[in-house]
């Protein structure tokens, strides 16, 4: 990448290393801030991580994926983005691959991953 | 390219684009000239690789030989003490932040390419009904017997890309003074590394 880029990116890296590092299979609880008029408050999104993508740019996103009343709900974080409040992370997983796809085609005892200890 | 939050919490696509320092290598003025304008000359260039009269011009100017050379009609900059040979000219003077402007550069080469990319024709549309081999194809290129010819500036397959390209209405989102760099909303032709030209 050009240095000049690496330089404009540089303030926003600083910020995406604050957060606690995490890779996919793990589950994490993300606080989102929301604007309501003029008021914002704070949500939460809690979830697994099945996939980060372009990692080390301004352009990386991580999805979460999480089943709400039987529905599964996937959201798209761009990581640098400044409505991301904190991350918690709050299981580690144990899985073979990067990209959990797999999961979407998953139910109940099936979509479980293992813990890594 | 790359990407920043404006303010209010937009992610926008940009270019960095270093600009400058650059120097005023000629003020032509209406009276020798016959119209004002100021030459700007940008990039180190080796002095064994500049052409005598144009390492004259550079001295002229008191600066070090200059890679690129452009000039830009009725300059409005003001400068104190008026426009001087050899002033150094910085981003952050020229343009300020949520100004437009309009960036001018070489388009990447395509090399030679057919109608559908090079004129955005949609080619035949259908693969049966009969057709073989001319997904792609132009069509007709005129009629028969009369004219007998084919029309000048009928748009055909050939070479795209490579040529000077105006792209208007840019927005400059940050302006970053200490490196001189300007950040511009959306895209700018060319390829990485190549120069561009900025007008306001």
């Amino acid at each position: 990448m050009s240095e000049l880029i690496k330089f404009i990116e540089k303030e926003y890296q600083e910020q995406v290393s604050k957060f606690p590092s995490f890779k996919s299979g793990d589950t994490i609880n993300v606080h989102v801030k929301i604007k309501e008029g003029n008021k914002e408050r704070v949500q939460q999104f809690q979830g697994t991580v099945i996939q980060r993508k372009n990692a080390g740019t301004n352009g990386e996103t991580f999805t979460v994926r999480k089943v709400s009343n039987g529905i599964g709900v996937e959201r798209i974080f761009p990581i640098v983005s400044p409505s991301i409040d904190k991350i918690e992370v709050l299981r580690r997983g144990k899985v073979r691959r990067a990209r959990l796809y797999y999961l979407r085609g998953r139910q109940g005892k099936a979509a479980r991953i293992k813990e890594k200890l | 390219m790359t990407s920043i939050y404006s303010a209010d919490g937009r992610n926008v696509a940009c270019t960095v684009v270093e600009a400058g320092p650059c120097v005023i290598t000629q003020v032509k003025n209406a009276d020798t000239d016959g119209y004002n304008a100021v030459q700007l000359a940008y990039g180190e260039r080796k002095e064994k690789n500049t052409p005598a009269a144009l390492k004259g011009h550079f001295k002229k100017a008191n600066t070090t030989p200059k890679k690129k050379v452009v000039e830009f009609r009725d300059f409005r900059m003001e400068f104190e003490g008026g426009t001087k040979l050899g002033q150094e000219v910085i981003a952050g003077e020229v343009f300020k932040e949520g100004d437009f402007l309009d960036a001018i550069g070489t388009s990447k080469g395509k090399g030679f390419q057919g109608v559908v990319k090079r004129h955005n024709f949609g080619g035949v549309g259908q693969s049966t009904h009969g057709q073989h081999n001319r997904l792609r194809a132009p069509g007709s290129i005129g009629a028969c017997s009369f004219p007998a010819r084919v029309f000048k500036g009928l748009r055909m397959a050939g070479r795209m890309g490579g040529s000077r390209v105006k792209v208007v209405n840019l927005r400059v989102l940050k302006i970053v003074a200490e490196k001189n760099l300007i950040l511009v909303s959306g895209s700018i032709p060319g390829a990485k590394n190549s120069m561009v030209i900025l007008e306001k």
